[in-house]
């Protein structure tokens, strides 16, 4: 480094990680300074989550070394990298969903710390650092968003010296986003350390000033981001120019494909959010954006539009003018919809099972690959293998278990695996979650296309950038109702950002497609 | 001082297939232990146990015959285990399989003239009643979301009392000299044996038939890969547009009717008339044949024949030692919890972390 400053707080020479012929990381060296934020780029696969893991005592390093103020140090289990000081916040939440918040604080917290003084705590850092979370509320019934709250509280409470950050804002709004860098920035100038990593290389840019990049397990350049675009540091990562999504040439105005008339759903469980009133319609060529914070009914809708959760009654959904409000799934399919959920492991895909198996997961009732109820393998395999080509999935081995996957390479098989059939009416429930830029463009550029193709196209998203960028016109869904869609062309990120928080009256509604067509009926 | 069990990122499959012969090992030098404890030679029994068994023909046609029932019963169960359905009542489900077959071949008993329909008539009567007495549990769960574990249980009881009744009462050998039993089967009501003067009957080849249709099933088929979708990932399964509904009825039937079909291949087979008892408890042992063939079939079919020696063994050695038979129930359990204990040996990094409390951070 050329910045011969103090002695690092922390650092790695020399790692290498290998798994099995596979090498994550290969000569990985990596300097964190006190006070300074400090990102990791790459891309899916890079061998980011690799490096955070041997930081965090999760992997031991097959070489090299890990220092703590110039000591070499043996991080043999997170106990250990906390004991030194390291916190981790989480992409993933390793949280127990049975366990209240506070309860899953206490877990790694020491045993003397008992329950009133650290719900108290808790409320204490909520206040500080707006990050604010009902102690008693069973994890399972929390958004994503509020369950990255946990993962941060829960870090914050050990005061490290090193937190590492693993997609933060990922699940957030850019209210909340705000409010968490100026959260990072006050932890800077208390001196602790903080490595970020992010796919947001605008946020990378707003909050780091020294960047360390990854390519295919190697460092591939250090930088200031500050000095950097957002296209440079895009292009460093991938080791190319960062294709822009193309915009979509056929406007909207196709006929209606998707139709959700006034649904009314209660709420599935304690917690979750009850879906009022709501109605929508998206024609062929059209990509309807629904915005929202986490937990607002995101997953109570997308369960809705799946047949995951039928509807109270069967004209509440049309499909092509069909009324299939109380049929499944697959009857769905068949009508040729198609369906992403939000999270990948355990719903998408089964992470034990090979990516052949996965396919055959969402395709068995719309693809050949089975006969008279025995399975065709090689069929399966065949789609999986085509899937892998068409989306340039990076994967270990002929047909692995879909779990040995990094995120971004998952996302990218689940997401081909419903293209690929060519589907009339697509619902995507955060496309590009934790998935690094090329990857996100890539997605994009997919989705973008089968729109062009006539498909009618319903993305919820937590990334206003990403809605902006697709979609012509978006919805907000806030405490399980849905505004009006406004033309993206005609709103921008604060009107958006306002209906978000609630604020109905923000902005006058225009009238809507949905509504137009509720009084013409 | 605390355990901490990490995940291995991949499984080895020397490791796996190592790991139960290595708790069997270790089942074998504890119960050795535990024989010398109780002044036997511990080699002596070793012979008795695990080698006499296998020594002469007729003891081998033992072991099979002990093996098919509890093969072909652990063979459905693992569809309800592995779907995450807990039928502990496959017990009962034996016992109604060889009551409601009983009934035919009592029905028949005397007829003339064509009768070859009989032995196959018994063999779907038994096989429907077990899938019948099993769809009780079942609809109880799916409708009223009662637990299968308690329902399934208790119903083994209730077949264990009605045989009890049937064979005493309507059912009763009318010259049997009030004795408790039925008539015995005709000829054409028996399995017939698959060699002259031997003991062993057809109901082992069926047993195999179903070990491999059930390989084959889990393997091969959609349902089969639904009912592995459903016990590793509910919720894709639900995206799968598996209904969790049809699932649960169709292992408890899947399970029933091996059970009822493995009650009516031992009342044709070796019993050959119906008596208030028709089990030595092999729809309960089946539940460890299946646990301790990790619920896939070829395993289940070394399992059983474990089980079938070990127990075999324990009647030798009973006799010949005079060492208790609860030496040899013991060693069965002792086996399937270090199997299972191995299991988790191979699926994780097992790591003693000293004074693991103190090693946490102070705030």
């Amino acid at each position: 480094m050329s910045a011969s400053g103090p002695t690092p707080l922390f650092a790695a020479y020399g790692i290498v990680k290998r798994f099995g012929a596979f090498t994550a990381n290969d000569g990985v060296d990596l300097e964190i300074r006190a006070g300074e934020i400090h990102a990791l780029l790459g891309e899916n696969g890079a061998g980011k989550s690799t490096l955070m893991k041997i930081l965090y005592g999760l992997l031991e390093p097959s070489e090299g070394v890990v220092t703590h103020r110039g000591d070499i140090v043996r991080l043999g289990s997170p106990e250990a990298a906390r004991a030194l000081g390291i916190g981790m916040v989480f992409q993933h939440f390793s949280l127990c969903e049975n366990l209240t918040v506070a309860e899953n604080i206490a877990l790694v917290m020491p045993k003397s710390l008992n329950g009133r003084a650290l719900r108290e705590r808790i409320a204490r850092l909520g206040r500080e650092y707006g990050l604010h979370l009902d102690p008693e509320r069973p994890v399972w019934s929390l958004s994503a968003g509020e369950r990255q709250r946990i993962e941060i509280v829960r870090c914050l409470l050990q005061d490290p010296k090193l937190i590492i950050l693993d997609e933060p804002t990922s699940v957030l709004t850019p209210g909340e986003a705000e409010g968490l860098f100026a959260v990072l920035e006050r932890l800077r100038d208390e001196g602790r350390a903080l490595l970020y990593i992010s796919h947001r290389l605008d946020e990378v840019r707003r909050l780091c000033t020294r960047a360390t990049i990854l390519r295919a397990g190697r460092v591939v350049g250090a930088c200031n981001p500050q000095d950097e675009t957002a296209r440079s540091l895009a292009a460093m990562m991938v080791g190319t120019q960062v294709r822009a999504v193309t915009p979509k040439t056929a406007p909207a105005g196709g006929r209606e494909r998707l139709r959700l008339e006034k649904l009314d759903l209660p709420a599935p469980g304690l917690h979750a959010t009850p879906l009022r009133a709501i109605s929508l319609s998206v024609a062929g060529g059209e990509i309807l954006g629904i915005a929202g914070i986490a937990g607002n009914g995101q997953a109570e809708l997308f369960a809705a539009l799946s047949g995951e959760t039928l509807a109270p009654r069967p004209d509440a959904l049309r499909i092509d003018g069909a009324a299939v409000g109380r049929r499944g799934i697959n009857a769905r399919r068949r009508l040729g919809a198609a369906f992403v959920p939000e999270e990948r492991n355990g719903h998408a895909a089964a992470p034990s099972m090979r990516l052949s198996e996965n396919a055959l997961l969402a395709r068995h009732a719309t693809a050949p690959l089975a006969r008279f109820g025995l399975l065709r393998l090689g069929a399966a395999q065949e789609l999986a293998r085509r899937v892998i080509e068409t989306f340039e999935v990076r994967k270990a081995g002929p047909d692995p278990a879909a779990g040995t996957l990094s995120g971004g390479n998952l996302q990218k098989f689940v997401v081909g695996r419903e293209i690929l059939a060519e589907p009339g009416i697509l619902v995507i429930n955060q496309p590009t979650w934790g998935v690094d830029a090329a990857a996100a463009a890539q997605l994009r550029q997919a989705v973008i296309d089968l729109a062009a193709r006539g498909a009618a196209i319903l993305v919820i998203s937590q990334d206003l950038d990403e809605l902006f960028e697709i979609a012509d016109s978006i919805s907000v869904l806030h405490d399980g109702t849905l505004s009006p869609p406004v033309p993206t062309g005609r709103t921008n990120r604060a009107a958006i950002g306002l209906l978000m928080g609630g604020a109905s009256d923000a902005i006058p509604a225009p009238q809507s497609r949905s509504e137009a067509l509720a009084h013409a009926s | 001082m605390r355990l901490d069990l990490i995940p291995r990122a991949r499984r080895s499959p020397w490791l796996d297939a190592l790991t139960p012969v290595l708790a069997f090992a270790l089942a074998v030098l504890i119960g050795g232990i535990a024989v010398s404890a109780l002044g036997v030679a511990p080699s002596q029994a070793f012979l008795t146990y695990f080698v006499a068994p296998l020594s002469e023909v007729w003891s081998i046609q033992e072991v099979a015959l002990k093996a098919a029932p509890l093969a072909l019963i652990a063979t459905g169960l693992a569809f309800c285990y592995r779907a995450g359905l807990w039928n502990i009542g496959a017990e009962g489900q034996y016992v109604v399989g060889g009551l409601a077959g009983g009934i035919v071949a009592i029905a028949a008993h005397g007829m003339e003239g064509f009768s070859l329909w009989v032995l196959p008539a018994m063999l779907v009567a038994g096989t429907l009643a077990g899938l019948a007495y099993a769809m009780i549990p079942a609809l109880l769960k799916v409708r009223l979301g009662v637990s299968e574990i308690l329902t399934s249980l208790m119903l083994v009881y209730v077949a264990q009392l009605l045989l009890d009744y049937m064979v005493r009462g309507p059912l009763r050998d009318p010259k049997g000299y009030n004795f408790p039993q039925s008539v015995g089967f005709d000829s054409f009501a028996r399995l017939p044996y698959l060699m002259e003067g031997e003991s062993l009957h057809a109901g082992v080849l069926v047993a195999a038939l179903a070990l491999a249709l059930a390989a084959l099933v889990l393997a091969r088929t959609l349902f089969g890969f639904e009912v592995r979708l459903v016990g590793t990932s509910p919720r894709a399964a639900r995206f799968a547009g598996f209904s969790q509904a049809r699932l649960t009825l169709a292992v408890f039937a899947i399970s029933g009717g091996a059970a009822g079909l493995a009650g009516i291949l031992e009342v044709a087979g070796r019993i050959g008339q119906l008596q208030p008892e028709i089990s030595p408890g092999y729809g309960f042992t089946a539940i460890i044949v299946a646990f301790l063939g990790r619920l896939s079939p070829p395993g289940i079919l070394i399992a059983a024949f474990v089980i079938a020696l070990t127990t075999i063994g324990g009647e030798n050695a009973q006799i010949d030692l005079k060492l208790p038979l609860d030496l040899t129930r013991a060693f069965q359990g002792l086996l399937l919890g270090l199997v299972l204990g191995a299991d988790v040996i191979a699926r994780c990094h097992v790591r003693l972390v000293p004074g693991g409390q103190a090693a946490r951070p102070e705030v």
